[in-house]
């Protein structure tokens, strides 16, 4: 094939982003504000261990509307799959080892993946939110009427994890939990970093940006998309299972719409398509909820609603993302 | 030689209005095909059955001596059939290396794993390299698609397209919206397609058919009025009236 003129050199590989320092940077980061929550807080570690557990939620709807562009208003029926089956295996089939507990709950979430996925990725658009809605709600009714095996509306309790490793035990104040939480968060972190620089991760942003050319190169967008479905679902049910194993309780609010709508808010918050901008939105909202509640019990609410306002109308992409753009733009100018 | 790509009598319809009317086409490696016809002629209906995107009332589809008419878009592309756009369609926040290698490992079954990066496969990089220097992309490969030229997105197009290991490549208009000065770099990349490569394109811009094609089909009205060379086509009176006109009488006084 002819070759045609060539302007000027090839940029350099040595310039490429490097990864794996990045990445390691973040992880350090992620366990410097785990190991300052921990200093500072020490009395509130359960908030804490339950911003982990939602974080692990927001990520997984990261992976499927920030990275692959579908929408979802039912994602807690994921992170409840895996908050029941985990207590479900340790309440009803004796599974109680945490970690044993988490794989469980990571199965639960994968399974609730698979169907939850089939029937949503069916729409598009306002019809695949209604789906999701849809389908929270069938898990939610379902886990109301298997009382015997999830107690109904009372919860699933009883719920009594052995010590991590056999030496860890769950203590009254959560630092087991919290240090389980910060692992858990950690190694998902990480696995999620790997999956979403990989062939895959790059196909997933191609069906996000233009389905349509993606199928131009022979690939499946649906085989895809449910794919990640999983992946996503099984994130989801690590963070029910934690969730399950640090309150020892399961109820029917961990299957809620409510929880799903949040979750999406939280990563609205923070910005799509970026594992940074998933915890950050969780960290933040979640820290703000409860400090504006314990502030003002009455208006609380209404703050919220204004601070989600500012967000949206004033950095579109979140914190994480606008934070990055002023960072982009104060980087261009300094050249 | 045998055929690559076979048509053979397609006909479609919407309601009672027949868009392609028992069209017949046959193209061996190394073809280089235009395609041409006024608006409406059923251009855009014929390139959509061919790709799957419409399924036709009758007739059939053969890539390779194979029957694709019952396949979907996806396994035909997967057989060889790949189509570049009229209008690009690009993943703007990607850069041209990350097309390309996406384009790669699709092809060699490696989008599927969930672990592991591109710049780790040596035979993915060095095919890379190799399109983004033979379209002339690789100064700018690691730039974002939203910030580079729209020529030098036509020409990523082509390379996408390339980098399927096509054996017929359908070219939709693939110099639409370039500036006249990117025009020639378009055209060098088309004079550079590989040579057992069966290329139909469908252009407007005739002097480009003209410089590019060893065979003009004119489709009008849904049915082919005529099927030969360049040299022929401004002679046939059914086509200067149908679409060629004045550039016909221009052409025929030069």
């Amino acid at each position: 094939m002819a070759a045609i003129e060539n302007t000027s050199a090839a940029k350099p590989a040595a310039t490429r982003p490097n990864w794996l320092v990045r990445d390691l940077v973040g992880l350090a980061v992620i366990l410097a504000v785990a190991a300052i929550g921990y200093f500072l807080f020490p009395n509130n570690l359960a908030l804490l261990t339950r911003i982990l557990g939602v974080a692990l939620l927001v990520l997984s709807i990261d992976l499927v509307t920030g990275f692959c562009g579908v929408a979802t208003l039912g994602h807690a029926a994921l992170f409840g799959a895996g908050a029941y089956a985990s207590g479900i295996a340790a309440v009803h089939f004796g599974i109680t080892d945490p970690l044993l507990m988490v794989v469980v709950g990571a199965i639960g979430g994968a399974l609730a993946g698979i169907v939850s996925g089939a029937v949503i990725l069916r729409g598009h658009g306002l019809a695949q939110l209604v789906l999701s809605i849809a389908v929270v709600h069938l898990f939610h009714e379902a886990a109301n009427k298997a009382s015997a095996y999830t107690g109904g509306s009372d919860g699933l309790s009883g719920i009594s994890p052995d010590p991590i490793f056999g030496m860890f035990a769950f203590d009254l104040w959560g630092r087991t939990a919290y240090g389980f939480a910060v692992a858990l968060v950690a190694i998902a972190f990480v696995v999620l970093r790997l999956i979403t620089r990989s062939p895959f991760g790059m196909l997933c942003r191609g069906i996000k940006e233009d389905p349509i050319r993606i199928r131009a190169m022979g690939a499946s967008v649906q085989g895809t998309l449910l794919k990640m479905y999983v992946i996503s679902g099984a994130v989801a049910g690590v963070g029910g299972a934690l969730n399950a194993i640090s309150t020892q309780v399961v109820g029917l609010d961990s299957l809620s719409f409510t929880l799903s709508a949040e979750a999406l808010v939280m990563l609205v918050l923070g910005g799509t398509g970026s594992l940074y901008g998933a915890l950050i939105g969780t960290v933040s909202f979640m820290w703000f909820e409860d400090f504006v509640s314990a502030a003002n019990p009455f208006h609380w609410l209404t703050i919220v609603g204004a601070l989600l306002i500012a967000v949206v109308l004033f950095a579109p992409r979140g914190l994480y993302g606008s934070a990055q753009t002023l960072l982009d733009r104060f980087r261009g100018d300094g050249k | 030689m045998s055929a690559v790509f076979q048509v053979e009598n397609l006909k479609k319809s919407f309601g009672g209005l027949a868009v392609t009317q028992d069209v017949s086409i046959t193209m061996n490696p190394g073809d280089r095909v235009a395609l041409i016809g006024p608006n409406g002629a059923g251009k855009t209906t014929f390139v959509n059955l061919v790709t799957g995107h419409l399924e036709p009332d009758s007739g059939k589809v053969m890539l390779g001596g194979n029957d694709v008419t019952s396949l979907g878009p996806t396994p035909r592309v997967r057989q060889g059939l790949v189509r570049s756009f009229q209008v690009t369609r690009l993943f703007p926040d990607m850069t041209p290396e990350e097309h390309l290698a996406l384009a790669v490992m699709q092809r060699t079954g490696r989008t599927g794993r969930i672990f592991g990066h591109y710049h780790s496969m040596p035979d993915v990089m060095a095919e890379v390299a190799e399109l983004l220097r033979t379209l002339g992309l690789d100064h700018i490969a690691t730039r974002k698609v939203s910030e580079i030229a729209y020529g030098q997105q036509r020409l990523l197009e082509i390379a996408l397209a390339l980098a399927l290991k096509p054996k017929v490549l359908l070219l939709d208009e693939p110099a639409a919206g370039v500036p006249q000065s990117d025009t020639p770099r378009i055209e060098a990349a088309l004079a550079g397609l590989p040579s057992d490569l069966a290329v139909l394109m469908i252009e407007h811009d005739m002097d480009l058919v003209f410089r590019f094609a060893k065979r003009v089909i004119v489709l009008a009205a849904g049915a082919i009025i005529f099927d030969g060379s360049p040299e022929d086509v401004t002679k046939d009176a059914r086509v200067r009236e149908a679409y060629l006109g004045s550039y016909a009488n221009d052409r025929s006084a030069a």
